[in-house]
């Protein structure tokens, strides 16, 4: 493989340094390095990054190819200046088993655009009701290490007491999808002033603090770690920081659209603004930038979840929950936490790479951006400012929230060990 | 006036004394041996129904007719809808077929909302009970109710409700009739007061522009209209209240509790009732009760509706209409 020396890059926004790609790996930071025998790419005091990590992410495959498949969701990762992602268990079939989820692995391998680790259901089917061979989809080739019945909560006490317990035996841990099934049925929206007007069916925040409440519980009793996806509320950032505070093994991750979006905009009755757990208030917005610029929530976690137009474009009880996010997560980040002054962007680089690698074990990502270490590098374009344009998108999907609103940061090269994906804005 | 009528909150008050005011000329059409204006002749409206609703869907084709509108009646059972066709496909095919105006009911709150705003259709969209949100047409009847009983028929040309204590009680969370009322009756100057047990008050109700109370016999004495909302026996599985008779003898409307109203107090009902749990025979029968009347009231509102949206500006009665264009 080649080198390639890129030239002017602040690193975590740091001073301008060169960077010198050899192979598969860094060979060297540092300034005035040599160009010899190196491809160039300007940098001209772009920000450079670890590769990113997303620990949440639907890529519908198998089972739903009509919103994505593990190819164009990869080539959609590399666009947003991921370098691994996660992928969800909710498939047809569930990846329940160790074929499924090492069809998964296979198919991100194949795509070559970007890392694919699977997740695999803590309960056969998402039923809730019996644990899945999590021990197998351990010693697949998939080697999975994070278990989540996402899009349904483990509800049954008992059930996700086992869950946390078991996978102990191989350093597991369960990512919970908090939501309490009886408070929030036919729950279309945030409950609230909002959907007392507008008539629809509340999702209660307690709904997701209940939970959470009862599984950090849960994990120091049995001396586990959970995980918290897509955390929503103030009321949740509370028992997390409690729980922290006591030495509870949990870590917590927010949205990029729940960082930015309120339920204010559910008045349009648009589907696109229809994602679970819904939008809250204004004040749960600023409470969630809040604890992820003090750690209590640990990462950004996009929650990527693609759906066909048709599924979108009707009435709003009718439409499917969820917004595509892998292209926009960094520029949202940078809306709401850089440009607020609220984290740097080595604090960028903690909560959408490193921390996100280590919760989910992901070797080679999430590493220093130093001589030695994998290639995987993301160089963002900080000062431009443009219009979200879905038809640019390199998912299959254009349900995203952002169309038409003017959002800072653009990715412009992402390398997965030394390998550009995508140059110029441009997959390759 | 816009061009949609899809929330009684959209409504100014001018908006709204208007329609109130051009339904006593509709209603003067029905006291005539032909109760029938050229107004909307040549027009096509489609009355859309995802729900059913037999008597709103009659007192809108009622209103059409006398206004001679084309009139298309779409029932959602048993037609292509029920073979899994969606709101835009089905509201297209409708428009592709001539339609004017489109009367929609439809259980997802938002759902005439989104027909009018999405670019699926340019027709005028009516809201005709969306979910849970909103039944414009409802309110307007209703307010018009009360504005001829507690103001005069004559004497409130031109008036809103400024001043009357409105008391609205059952079951406001899952009501759109509790919605749009709350709306118009605060742009016409009314006070409300919604009863009933907390677990029949949306969250959030807080910021709804009226009061709200627990207690239906301290509300009673101070209320120039009651209106009972009907309450589903079936709330009870649901945990809404313990039983159907602890219900009925804490929020039940009965002639004791009628006797508490001022004199001149009037008792209203959206329909259907459910005799014996939110309200007795004895008061349903009685002469304060508009049940009745709302619904005649029903026809002359939408036919002022309809006239207003679609007819132009030219006066609705006096000179008919004899030219009609698209």
């Amino acid at each position: 493989m080649s080198k390639i020396l890129i030239r002017g890059a602040r690193v975590l926004g740091g001073e301008a340094r060169d960077v010198l790609i050899d192979g598969e790996t860094i060979a060297e930071v540092g300034t005035g390095l040599s160009a010899d025998g190196a491809e160039v790419v300007e940098a001209h005091g772009k920000v450079l990054l670890p590769g990113l990590v997303d620990l949440h992410t639907h890529l519908r495959e198998p089972g739903r190819e009509d919103s994505e498949t593990v190819l164009t969701g990869t080539r959609a990762a590399a666009s947003g200046g991921y370098t691994n992602v996660f992928a969800m268990a909710n498939t047809f079939p569930v990846a329940d088993t160790a074929g499924v989820v090492e069809q998964v692995w296979r198919l991100g391998k194949e795509s070559g655009y970007c890392d694919v680790q699977p997740i695999g259901a803590v309960t056969v089917g998402l039923e809730g009701s019996k644990l899945a061979e999590l021990g197998a989809m351990h010693e697949s080739a998939a080697g999975v290490t994070v278990f989540s019945d996402d899009g349904k909560c483990v509800h049954d006490a008992v059930i996700m007491r086992r869950a946390l317990e078991y996978v102990k035996a191989f350093g597991g841990v369960i990512a919970q999808h908090a939501q309490e099934p009886r408070l929030t049925e036919g729950a279309q929206m945030n409950e609230g002033v909002v959907s007392a007007e507008l008539g629809l069916g509340g999702w209660p925040a307690v709904a997701e603090e209940s939970i959470i409440a009862r599984d950090v519980l849960l994990a120091e009793h049995v001396g586990s770690r959970v995980h918290i996806c897509h955390l929503s509320t103030a009321g949740s950032v509370e028992i997390v920081r409690w729980a922290k505070s006591r030495g509870i093994q949990v870590t917590a991750e927010v949205t990029p659209h729940h960082l930015l979006l309120t339920d204010e905009l559910v008045r349009s009755y648009n589907p696109v603004y229809k994602v679970n757990p819904p939008l809250r208030t204004e004040r749960d917005v600023m409470a969630l930038r809040e604890a992820l610029a003090d750690g209590t929530i640990d990462i950004v976690a996009t929650d990527h979840a693609p759906h066909p137009h048709e599924d979108k474009d009707c009435e709003w009880a009718a439409a499917a929950m969820g917004m595509v996010g892998l292209e926009t997560a960094l520029s949202v980040v940078q809306a709401t936490m850089v440009d607020t002054g609220l984290l740097d962007w080595a604090g960028v680089a903690d909560r959408m790479s490193v921390k996100p690698a280590q919760i989910g074990q992901a070797t080679g990502h999430g590493r220093p951006v130093s001589a030695g270490e994998p290639a995987n590098l993301t160089l963002v374009d900080t000062e431009y400012r443009g219009l979200v344009d879905p038809a640019g998108f390199a998912s299959r999907s254009r349900n995203t929230p952002y169309e038409g609103r003017e959002l800072p940061g653009r990715v412009t090269h992402t390398w997965l060990r030394g390998k550009a994906t995508l140059v110029d804005g441009k997959l390759t | 006036m816009q061009r949609h009528l899809i929330s009684a909150a959209d409504l100014t008050r001018d908006d709204a004394v208007l329609i109130l005011d051009t339904a006593e000329e509709m209603a003067r059409v029905a006291d005539r041996p032909i109760k029938k204006l050229p107004t909307l002749r040549g027009r096509t409206i489609v009355n859309l129904f995802f729900e059913d609703s037999t008597r709103t869907r009659i007192s809108f084709e009622a209103a059409e007719k006398r206004l001679s509108a084309d009139v298309i009646n779409f029932s959602a059972k048993g037609s292509s809808v029920s073979k899994g066709e969606s709101l835009k496909d089905t509201a297209q095919t409708l428009e592709a077929m001539g339609v004017d105006a489109v009367v929609i009911r439809h259980s997802a709150s938002g759902a005439p909302y989104r027909l009018a705003n999405s670019g699926w259709i340019d027709a005028a969209v009516i809201n005709a009970g969306d979910g849970t949100h909103q039944h414009p047409t409802q309110a307007l009847l209703d307010a018009f109710t009360m504005r001829r009983r507690l103001v005069g028929r004559d004497a409130g040309l031109g008036q809103d409700l400024a001043g009357r204590r409105i008391t609205i009680v059952g079951d406001v969370l899952h009501s759109r009739v509790a919605r749009s009322n709350v709306d118009l009756l605060h742009t016409l100057g009314a006070e409300v007061t919604l009863v009933a047990p907390p677990t029949l008050l949306p969250v959030g109700i807080e910021t709804w522009p009226c009061e709200v109370a627990y207690d239906l016999d301290s509300t009673l004495p101070k209320s120039d209209a009651v209106m009972m909302l009907r309450v589903q026996r079936e709330r009870m599985n649901a945990a809404f209240f313990p039983t159907e008779r602890e219900y009925s003898r804490r929020y039940g409307l009965d002639g004791h509790r009628m006797a508490k109203m001022p004199e001149h107090a009037i008792v209203m009902h959206p329909g259907p009732m459910v005799r014996g749990m939110e309200i007795t025979a004895e008061v349903a029968d009685s002469d304060r009760c508009t049940v009745v009347e709302q619904v005649a009231n029903g026809v002359s509102i939408r036919m002022a509706v309809l006239y207003l949206l679609l007819g132009g500006n030219e006066p609705a009665v006096t000179h008919a209409r004899t030219t009609e264009e698209k």
